[in-house]
Order: C-alpha cells, then sequence, then structure tokens
C-alpha cells in the first residue's frame, strides 16, 4: 500500500516545474546543492569503511604497518587470501555458518508460517489467547542468565548445533507480518479447495504457501541474514572450536590481535594479523553483499509491511 | 491442483458457508455457546499447527521467563532451575551495595542517553534530505548505499571500527595530518562513547529512514499546495505540514528507542571494550555478562537483570503514556 504511492511526490515535483506554476526562490536552488553535496558525503562515509576494508585485505604487511593503506591496495598481492584460505579452521567454520543458516532457517519458517497461519483464521477459538502469549515475549522475556541455564544445563546443548538455531526461531515481528498477510489471503480460494475435497493441511502446502510466496521469500531473508550474521549464542554456549561459525572465527581473530598485550608494543604480529582480519572479514561479508542489491527490497518491503499492520 | 482452480470458478461466487459454522456472525449467541469440544472437532487440524510453536514459545520463551524467579532463591548449579532455597532481596542488595554496580548503572544510562539523543534525530534529516532530491535516481542510489550497514553482522562491524581507529588506522592519519600525534583511541576511556556512538550512527541511520520516508509519502499533496498558495516558503512547509504529518512515526520510534535504551547495545559494546576502557565502556549487560556467566554468580547475575529489564518497562510504559497525553500516538 505504501510502495504504491512512493513515485507520486516527485513526479508531481516534476509536473510543478514544467509548468511553472511554482519558481524556485535563489535560498532554496542553494539549498538543493548542499543538499546533494551532503548526501553525497553520507554515501561516501557509509562506503569508506568497506573501501578500506578491501584495500588493506590486497595489501602488504608493511604498508598497513606503516599506515599507509586508505582507498588503495599498497604493495598489491594475495598471499595474505591464500593464508586464510589455507587454514582448514576457517573452512570449517565457514561451512558450519552455511549449516546453521540453513538449518536455522528452515526451523523458523516452519515455525513461524504454521503458527501465522493458524492465527490467520478469525474463527479460531482461543485466536486472541494464542496472538497474545507471543507478542507478551515481545516485551517481557527471560533474561541473559535463564536462558544460559535453561539451555546450557537443562537441555545440555552445550557445543551443540541446536543452541544456535532453535532459541531465535519465532520472531514475534515476523509472525505479526505473516498473519497479516495471511489474513488478507481471498478466503474464497481456500473455500473452493476445501470444495474441492482439499483438507486444511492440503489447503495450506498447496494453495497458500505456493501464492505466498513474496512474504515467504522476505521473511525467509529475515531469518537467513539474522543467522548469518549472529555470532552471540555460538559464542556463548560452544567451546569447541570446529564447531565456531564464522561470525566467532572473525571475533577471536580480532579478540587476539587487539588484546591489550598488544598496548606496550605494535608489534609485527598485530600487523600481520590486521592483515587476515581484513581478508577475513571480506570473505564473511562478501555473500551478504553480492546478494545486497537483490534483496534489499524485500527488507525494506517487509519492514514497511510490519509498520503498517503492526 | 488445476482442476480445484478451475472449479472455482463456478463456485466462487457463490456464499458457501463452511461447514459446522454459525449462519450468521451477527448474532453472538451461536458463537458464545461454541465449546472448546464442539472448536476442536471442527478445527483439529488447524490446532495441530499451534502445538509445536506452542511447545517452543513454553520451552523458549516462558521457562526462562519464569527462570527469573532465581533472582529472590538460591540457585545452586546441578540444582533445580527455578533455584533450591528462597533468599528474598539478598542479591537485589547486593548489587544495590555494590559501588562497581552503581559504577556501570552511571554507564549506561550515559551511553544510552547518548546514543539515543543522537540516533533518533538523524533518520528524521535524513529523511527529510532524501525527500527534498528531484531524481528519483540518486535518491535510490543513497537509500541502497546507506541501507548497507545495516545488514553487516555486528562482528564486522566491531572489527571495521577496530581497524579504522587503530595506531595506523585512517582516522590516526587524519588526526597526523592535521599536525596532532596518533592516539591509541580504544585504550583511552575518554574516546569510548564518541566511539561507539559514531558506529551506531553509521550501522542504523540509513536504515532508520525507512519507516519515515513510508510516512513522508502519505502527507497529502493537498496541503503542500494551501501553504503555498497561502505563501509559506519551502522551509515553512517543511515545519508546518512535513514534521507534523510524520509525528505519529517520530513518537512510536521514540517509545520504543526510550524502552530500549537501558540494555544499549550489549553485543556491540562487547565487542569493542576491553579493560582499560572499562571506566566509560563498561555497562549493565556486559557487567552482568561478566559476573554471570563468567563468573557464574547466576543469582546476583539474574537480579541485575531483572532490575534493568524493570526499568526498561517503566520507561516505555511512561514514554507511551506521556506519549498519549501531551500529541495523542501511542503503541496501544
Amino acid at each position: 500500500m505504501v510502495t504504491e504511492n512512493l513515485p507520486r511526490k516527485p513526479d508531481i515535483a516534476h509536473v510543478r516545474k514544467e509548468t511553472g506554476v511554482i519558481r524556485e526562490s535563489p535560498g532554496y536552488r542553494v539549498f538543493r546543492v548542499a543538499n546533494a553535496i551532503v548526501l553525497l558525503l553520507v554515501c561516501a562515509v557509509t562506503l569508506y569503511p568497506f573501501v578500506n576494508l578491501v584495500a588493506k585485505a590486497f595489501s602488504s604487511e608493511g604498508y598497513i604497518a606503516a599506515g599507509e593503506v586508505n582507498l588503495l591496495p599498497r604493495g598489491f598481492n594475495l598471499d595474505t587470501f591464500r593464508v586464510v584460505l589455507g587454514d582448514d579452521l576457517f573452512w570449517t567454520n565457514y561451512a558450519n555458518t552455511f549449516l546453521y543458516t540453513v538449518v536455522g532457517t528452515v526451523i523458523a519458517m516452519a515455525l513461524t508460517a504454521t503458527y501465522a497461519y493458524a492465527l490467520s483464521k478469525p474463527h479460531l477459538k482461543g485466536r486472541k489467547f494464542f496472538v497474545g502469549i507471543a507478542v507478551f515475549t515481545m516485551f517481557f522475556g527471560g533474561g541473559l542468565i535463564p536462558n544460559y541455564i535453561l539451555i546450557a544445563n537443562t537441555l545440555g546443548w552445550r557445543n551443540s548445533m541446536w543452541a544456535v538455531v532453535v532459541p531465535g526461531a519465532l520472531s514475534v515481528f515476523n509472525l505479526l507480518v505473516m498473519k497479516a498477510f495471511f489474513e488478507n489471503f481471498p478466503a474464497e480460494l481456500e473455500e473452493a479447495a476445501a470444495i474441492d475435497g482439499l483438507t486444511t493441511y492440503g489447503v495450506f502446502l498447496r494453495i497458500v504457501l505456493p501464492l505466498s510466496k513474496a512474504v515467504l521469500a522476505t521473511m525467509t531473508l529475515f531469518y537467513a541474514v539474522g543467522l548469518w550474521n549472529s555470532w552471540f549464542s555460538a559464542f556463548l554456549y560452544m567451546d569447541d572450536k570446529s564447531l565456531f561459525p564464522v561470525t566467532v572465527y572473525l571475533r577471536n581473530l580480532i579478540a587476539a590481535a587487539t588484546g591489550t598485550q598488544e598496548i606496550a608494543d605494535a608489534g609485527q604480529a598485530a600487523q600481520v594479523a590486521s592483515n587476515i582480519q581484513a581478508v577475513t572479514m571480506l570473505l564473511t561479508v562478501l555473500p551478504i553483499i553480492c546478494l545486497y542489491p537483490f534483496i534489499q527490497r524485500y527488507f525494506v518491503s517487509g519492514v514497511m509491511l510490519g509498520s503498517v499492520k503492526g | 491442483m488445476t482442476h480445484s482452480l478451475e472449479a472455482r470458478g463456478s463456485e466462487v461466487r457463490v456464499p458457501t458457508p463452511r461447514a459446522g459454522r454459525p449462519p450468521s456472525r451477527r448474532d453472538p449467541r451461536p458463537r458464545a455457546k461454541q465449546t472448546w469440544r464442539r472448536a476442536i472437532a471442527r478445527d483439529w487440524r488447524l490446532y495441530t499447527f499451534l502445538i509445536v510453536p506452542l511447545v517452543f514459545l513454553l520451552v523458549f520463551k516462558y521457562i526462562p521467563m519464569l527462570g527469573n524467579i532465581i533472582a529472590f532463591r538460591r540457585f545452586r548449579p546441578g540444582g533445580s532451575i527455578f533455584g533450591d532455597e528462597w533468599v528474598g532481596l539478598y542479591y537485589f542488595q547486593a548489587f544495590a551495595t555494590n559501588q562497581q554496580f552503581w559504577k556501570v548503572f552511571g554507564n549506561t544510562v550515559v551511553l544510552g542517553g547518548l546514543t539515543l539523543l543522537v540516533t533518533f534525530p538523524l533518520p528524521i534529516v535524513l529523511a527529510l534530505m532524501l525527500n527534498e532530491l528531484r531524481s528519483r535516481r540518486f535518491k535510490r542510489i543513497v537509500q541502497t548505499i546507506s541501507y548497507l550497514p545495516h545488514f553487516m553482522s555486528i562482528v564486522i562491524v566491531a572489527g571495521l571500527v577496530l581497524q579504522l581507529t587503530a595506531l595506523n588506522g585512517t582516522v590516526n592519519q587524519v588526526v597526523e595530518a592535521m599536525g596532532a600525534d596518533p592516539v591509541p583511541f580504544m585504550q583511552r576511556p575518554e574516546w569510548f562513547r564518541t566511539i561507539y556512538v559514531s558506529s551506531e550512527v553509521w550501522q542504523t541511520v540509513g536504515w532508520g529512514t525507512i519507516l519515515y520516508l513510508a510516512a513522508l509519502t502519505t502527507i497529502d499533496d493537498q496541503l503542500y499546495e494551501a501553504a503555498r498558495v497561502d505563501g509559506a516558503n519551502r522551509w515553512k512547509q517543511t515545519w508546518h505540514i512535513t514534521l507534523p504529518g510524520i509525528r505519529p512515526t517520530m513518537m512510536v520510534l521514540l517509545i520504543l528507542n526510550i524502552g530500549s535504551f537501558m540494555a544499549v547495545g550489549f553485543e556491540k559494546v562487547l565487542l569493542l571494550q576491553n579493560p582499560l576502557v572499562y571506566s566509560t565502556g563498561d555497562v549493565i549487560a556486559t557487567y552482568l555478562y561478566r559476573v554471570g556467566i563468567q563468573s557464574a554468580q547466576f543469582s546476583y547475575g539474574t537480579a541485575i537483570g531483572l532490575f534493568e529489564a524493570a526499568i526498561g518497562l517503566v520507561l516505555v510504559l511512561l514514554a507511551n503514556g506521556l506519549s498519549r497525553r501531551m500529541v495523542g500516538t501511542s503503541l496501544w
């Protein structure tokens, strides 16, 4: 609903300019130029850390240590990539991230879609209660420690994939967005399918899900990017290096390089690490940056859907 | 499947009451009479959809919620998840009389307050600036670029911050170019807040414009026409039409920001801090993590967590109530 309106305003501004009814004051013209310049600066500042990261990833240690790497690589080489890609642990952890993301997203989508679909039926008895107990968890929850005791002690999920993929499986925000979407699903379609002999399961799997690809894609991306980027639950519940996701691998690398021991002398070891850090960071964000141009609009529409309904 | 869709054409316009459904929704009595037994008999397949998510909510949300009780009961490792013996407010007194707690409490208020003060208004300004752009293409490019940091893992953001502020990083090159000595920023407590807030700005401001941009498109263009006829210039139009138009969005986001203000960016602070900057960079959440998880003082940590959550809840309720009274906008 909101997205449809987006093009309207610029079009009208354009018409105004053509008909010449409104003439720009000189002050406003100055403002527009300044505005454009400031926005260009915003873009530059936003992008700079990434540019710097790429430059460092391809530079040799000497130039980084001397503080001479900014926009462009100095002493171009690929040795650091060889070092990082030659580390078996990096590959193991990268594969873990991939596995956790896929498994976590599947679990989360299954929980969210089934719950949202049932809650979208106005005739479901107890519906308000079932919505309420989900929404309540948005405002109050167990703190860090009760969760830790449950997962690490009671369930015994220390060093287990489940500690990473299960606890965050039902996002209430995503649930409400999906519920709103299912509520707008044409009831005639479902009724017609029911008359043709499909059960609720059949209607859900063969009619509703195939026709809800837009919202399913958005929610999948929400969960997948969240899981790809997550590190804290793995950091909290795992101490077996071979189970870490790549974010924890990276975190440990950074922590090792910027520990307090570095304070005394910024020795060569730390500089090499900054080189390796850059490459590892680059490889970690690469899938997100590559997908970003395609997934961005799904996120924007998801957020707006949530804000309109929520 | 194709068959069912074709068949739909002939039947879709015919009102077909579902089996077992009360004939009229307006009449309250049949609905009121509807018992659980009948509801389950009719919708049992739908109820099976609820089972797994409900078990999930119970185990992963409600049991930890009840687990907060160990703030009042002594927890023994290996003992009950809900604690073993009642100790009342013992742990609350323990942290309330601990000077270090009040130190991190103060840090939290300052860091959260600064973050709120800086990162709340900036998305509004950026959205208004984007709104003045004529070129849709330029606008889209700026949006795409400024949303990007939102998609980065906090580990990446922390890594970028540490690299940029390192002794040989870009920030220090600027410092040196201006003739000053390089500063080991991440070892200087007086710089921690600036660095943290800057990284929050970098990561959140672009993404924060989305809801404002959506709100801006809903403002009626006739209002601007009328204002222009009355001789309002661009600035006056912004002040008298645009800002009031997005006020509900502003209020809702402000309330939400106030509610999360005590929680500050726990993960980011944890990644950025080191013992040298604890005097400004240690906040309640990170202190809780150290004493609660690393030193395994579970009950003590839970008491602190509960205190923090209670403050957050009170702040949301206060902000919500004030907003409802003063501008008529509220979350619920």
